[in-house]
Formats: structure tokens, sequence, C-alpha cells
């Protein structure tokens, strides 16, 4: 089962010239990966959804006009009359689906198998700050369209960040170019957009260099029988997520030819009216958990502090769990803790999509209460029971 | 992988291994897959109105019937096809008589149509498929402009083209004359009469599958 040492010969067969491929083997080819299972696999497949956007992104934006007189009009135009224009513009849309499940998997995975630990809280960060940038880059990316949705989404949130007191109008207006939202509105929407696409790989690059620093978790060393083998990247593991993504892009294509509806809200298809408000505002389900927090807190600033806190738990993750302990499957509280989680997250997705009703503003506040006593106590104390114990032990 | 097969021991070389045949296998399935997801990205970059812009010349391929009967002699008039202006000029006796002379055959650089401007049926003096019309695709074989109508030199009243932008000059034939811009003669469209002042454009009688890709320039 150990596999052959490759040692690159790179001496004898390209000479020194050739010696930058050092890093090449000793970082990819030949890097050392413990047994990982599948879930290791989902970095890849938000590489290649990433490519892809990256790929449609630009070829939309050949034919887009940053206008709110001719934004709708010029997605028309790439719909009908762009060749395979439809078809790039899908591939934008459901990507953006795909890129959120593989990262909230991605990072599901980081919490059950305890990734976020010393001595990969850098990982751990940089991949926070990607979530965040990207919740961002979708957010602006859907306004571009100026259809209803875009419209009336963007001005949900635009009043509550005008509800941060004494800042907040000020601030909405430094960041609109003026207090509504026009022309200068979408322009900077179009350009942040554009922008954070490049600034999300330069921090990819950093957080893939921040994990090649230290190497992937084991997820086996917690358990009764360890198994410290490691085997080289190549060909164990270029394999491994290739299948991966195969399996990724079949989805993807899935979601494309098969589930158009699912990607693009019908009150999108009407161009956007600042005099009517569609019947119901819904966000796109990868930002419906802090828009489901928005609405269970009465007030408009809480929504916003407690949707914040939420990510901000994440954060700080590293320093709420201290035992040496990573995977959830051999901590029992903590195991229990994170299947509350999910639940929670789960419910604040669906929560943030149904219409509002006293049912479900009262189960996203039993949500928010999960979601914030998993990480101020479940995992706490019992990361202090688990370094008690252990101390004893030892 | 322990035994090798006999027939590799005849010819002294290795077969390669299953893993790499499945490598080469994967990388050619997954450069295939590349190609396919490069095709619907590299057609948009045709641009908004491209299918438009197809539909309208394979619709305007179909048959655009002209009615000349409003023409008196030397009357000209300029009709869109297939998204290109036709010239169509009811020619007067001298214009007629001109073409056929030898002095100014002398002038042109391709008087007896040789080069594949044209269908079959207008290869002849007229460079028609009647000699009282001239019916011509107006754009200048050198880069495209549209030229006037403008006599040749030397010819007056006996009709001719100029293009403004190079100043190429065509004769009533729309035969180019020597050292000038363009290279080669004007285009002329297939075309036949249903009546004597009904023109079909679109169809050529001499040869039905005649296609203005055939030509030289357009
Ligand atoms: S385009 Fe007519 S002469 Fe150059």
């Amino acid at each position: 089962m150990s596999p052959p040492p490759h040692k690159p010969d790179l001496e004898h067969q390209s000479g020194q010239r050739l010696s930058f491929l050092y890093s090449f083997y000793k970082h990819f080819s030949h890097y050392p990966m413990p047994p990982v299972n599948w879930f290791w696999c989902l970095g890849a497949c938000l590489l290649a959804a990433l490519g892809l956007m990256m790929l449609s992104g630009l070829f939309l934006a050949i034919n887009y006009v940053p206008d709110t007189h001719q934004a709708f009009q010029a997605i028309v135009t790439i719909e009908r009359h762009v060749p395979s224009g439809w078809l790039i513009r899908a591939i934008h849309m459901a990507g953006a689906t795909m890129i959120f499940a593989a990262l909230y998997l991605h990072i599901g995975r980081g919490l059950w198998y305890g990734s976020y630990k010393a001595p990969r809280e850098f990982v751990w960060l940089t991949g926070l700050l990607l979530m965040a940038l990207f919740m961002v880059t979708a957010f602006a990316g859907y306004v571009l369209p100026w259809g209803q949705m875009s419209y009336w989404g963007a001005t949900v949130i635009t009043h509550a960040i005008e509800s941060i007191p004494f800042i907040g109008k000020p601030l909405l207006n430094f960041l609109l170019g003026g207090p509504e939202l026009g022309d200068i509105a979408l322009r900077r929407f179009f350009i942040l957009h554009f922008t954070l696409g490049f600034v999300a790989v330069a921090i990819i690059a950093l957080h893939i260099l921040c994990l090649h620093a230290v190497g992937p978790t084991n997820p086996t060393l917690d358990s009764p029988q360890p198994k410290r083998v490691t085997r080289p990247f190549h060909p164990f593991y270029t394999i491994k997520d290739n299948i991966a993504v195969c399996v990724f892009l079949i989805i993807y294509t899935i979601l494309i030819f098969y589930l158009p509806h699912l990607i693009e809200k019908q009150a999108n298809l009407l161009p956007a009216n600042s005099l009517k408000t569609p019947d119901t505002i819904s966000p796109e389900w990868y930002l419906a958990p802090f828009f489901a927090m928005l609405r269970a807190v009465p007030s408009q600033l809480g929504g916003l502090a407690i949707a914040f806190a939420s990510l901000l738990m994440l954060f700080a993750l590293p320093w709420l769990d201290r035992s040496p302990k990573h995977n959830a499957t051999y901590r029992p509280l903590v195991r229990l803790g994170w299947i509350l989680f999910f639940t929670a997250f789960l419910t604040l997705i669906v929560a943030g999509l149904e219409p509002p009703s006293t049912w479900w503003i009262w189960l996203s506040r039993v949500a928010l209460l999960i979601w914030f006593s998993v990480f101020l106590v479940i995992l706490p104390y019992a990361s202090f029971r688990e370094r008690h114990s252990k101390g004893e032990k030892s | 992988m322990s035994t090798e097969p006999p027939f590799d021991k005849d010819n002294g070389t290795t077969p390669p291994s299953r893993r790499k045949i499945l490598t080469a296998s994967t990388i050619a399935l997954g450069g295939a897959g590349a190609c396919a997801l490069a095709a619907p990205f590299l057609e948009s970059l045709e641009g908004p109105g491209a299918d438009l812009r197809k539909a309208e010349s394979d619709d305007k391929a179909a048959i655009v019937e002209v009615d000349l009967s409003d023409l008196k002699r030397g009357d000209h008039k300029q009709i869109k096809w297939k998204n290109w202006p036709v010239f169509i000029q009811y020619r007067t006796k001298d214009m007629i008589a001109a073409l056929k002379e030898p002095a100014l055959k002398a002038l042109l650089r391709d008087p007896d149509s040789k080069i594949r401007q044209q269908p079959k049926d207008a290869v002849n003096d007229y460079r028609s498929i009647n000699p009282d019309y001239a019916i011509l695709i107006g754009i200048c074989t050198h880069l495209g402009c549209i030229p006037n109508f403008r006599d040749v030199k030397g010819y007056a009243h006996k009709g001719g083209f100029f293009c403004p932008c190079h100043g190429s000059q065509f004769d009533n034939a729309g035969r180019v004359l020597k050292d000038m811009p363009a290279p080669y003669n004007l285009p002329v469209p297939p075309a036949r009469f249903i009546k004597p002042t009904i023109l079909r454009l679109g169809e050529s009688a001499a040869e039905p599958h005649f296609s203005m890709n055939d030509i030289q320039q357009i």
C-alpha cells in the first residue's frame, strides 16, 4: 500500500534551468497527502467552478452595459441575440449556486473535521474571508441585470446599511455615490463585481499557500486506529479530485439544462420598477440564512448586528474550540453540536426563502439561539472537558 | 502486470502500462470536453445580432422580385438584396453599343469576364442576362465601398461606376479598368426575368445552384 517514493530526478532530466519545477513537484505532484476522504475534493470543485465563473463572466461583460436604462435590455440581448449567450449566462447564474453549495459543504467539512484548529487558523480565516467575498460578489452580481428582484434586493440591503446609527446614511451615500440606486450605483456594482472575482483569485492563492505550509488535516488521527501513511498527491489525489470534479460538473450541467427555473427567479424577468415592489421578495438561497436573521430580529439594526455576529462566531472558532481533538465523529458532544448547527443552518435557509409568517419567524429565532449556543456554549464546554480529561490522563 | 505478452518480445518494445493508457485517454477526453466548452464562448464573440444577420441573409437568399416597368432608358435604381446594394440600370442604346467597342475593352483588366464574378449566363460583353439591363452588386472589389454612377473618362453618356474611396473606375458592365486599386470586376448576382419587366433576383436560370459564395470577391 505504501507509495513508491517518486523522487524528482530533475538534475538528470532537464538540468538546473528547470529547478523551479522543484516547487511544483514538492507542492503538487509529490505533495504528501494523509488518508483524506471525498469531502476533501470540494476545494478542487470550487476551483473548477470559479474558473467557469471567470470565463463566463468575462464573456458576459463584453455585452453588458452598466446603465439603468440599458442594463435590462443588454441582458435580453445576451439571452436572445448573442450566439450561445443564453448558455454563457446560464453557466454564470448556475455557477453561483454551485459555488455556494460546494462552499458551504467545504466549510461544513472544516467544521466537522476540525480543520480550523491550530496550526491551520490561517487556512480557516482566509477561507472565511473568501466566503464573505463571494457573498458580496454574488450580491453585486445579482443587481446587475436590473430586474425587479435585483432592484428590490439591493433596496432592502441598502436600507439595512442605512439603519446603522450615525454613519449609516453618509456611508450609504459614499458607497452608492448618491442617495439612491441609480446609474452611478449600478456602475459601481458592476466594477465591484468584476474586480472582486480577481481579488478572490488572489485570496485563493493565499488560502492554498496557507494550506500547503501545514498540509491537510488527517481525519483518522482521532480514531482508535489512526493511519499515518501519506500518499503523493499525484496520481492518487489528482485522480480522486478529477472524479469529484466530473460529478460536480454533471450536477452543474443538470442544473443549467434541466432546472433553469431554479437559477433565475420569475420576478427578475421584469425590468426594475422603482414604483412597484414585487409581491414577495426572497433572496437567493445562499444568502437566505442571513436574510432570515434580519427578519427574525424585530429591530433593523439588531438584525444586522445578529447577522454580523453569527459570521463572527465562525471567525472566532479556532479560539472557541481549543481541544487537540479534531474529528467530530470521535467527539460525542461536538458531534451533537455540529448536527444541531447544520440543522439550524438549513432551517434558516428555508425560513429565508419562505414568505414571512409568525411560524417561520419563531423557527428562525430558535435556529439563531442554537447557532450561538453551539459556538458559545457547547464547543467551549466540550473543548474544556476534553483538555481537562486529557490533562488527567497524562 | 507480471507476464509480458509474447508479441512484445518479437518487436522488442514494451506495451504502454494501463496507467499510461488511462492517463492519455483521460487527457484526450478532458481536452475534447474543453474544446466543446470553448465552442459557445467563441461563438458568442460574433456579437449581438449575429442570429438576426444570419436570418436576414438566409431570408434574403430567398428570392426577391423587382418590378422594372418604372425605369426609362438611362434610369437606374438601387435595391437591397441579401443586405447588399444591387444596382439596376436600364441601358440606353449608346451604352449597349459602347460595351462591345474594342477601344473600351482595351482599357479593361478583364474584358471577357474570365474571373468568376458572375453566373455563367452573365459571361458576355454586357455581363448581364439581358443586354438592356445592368444588374450589379454595388460593392467595390477593392475594400468594399459603394461606387457611384459615373461615366468612364472619354466615354461620356456611356455609363460606368466610380468608387470614391480610392478611385476605382468601372465601365457600365461593372468591368474594372486597368491599373485601378480594385482587382476584379463588380459581382453580378444570379437573376432571371420572369416577365419582360419583372426581374427575379437570387435565381439563375443557367446555374440553379449558383451561390454568391462561389465568386472570387464580394
Ligand atoms: S474601396 Fe473602392 S477603390 Fe478602394
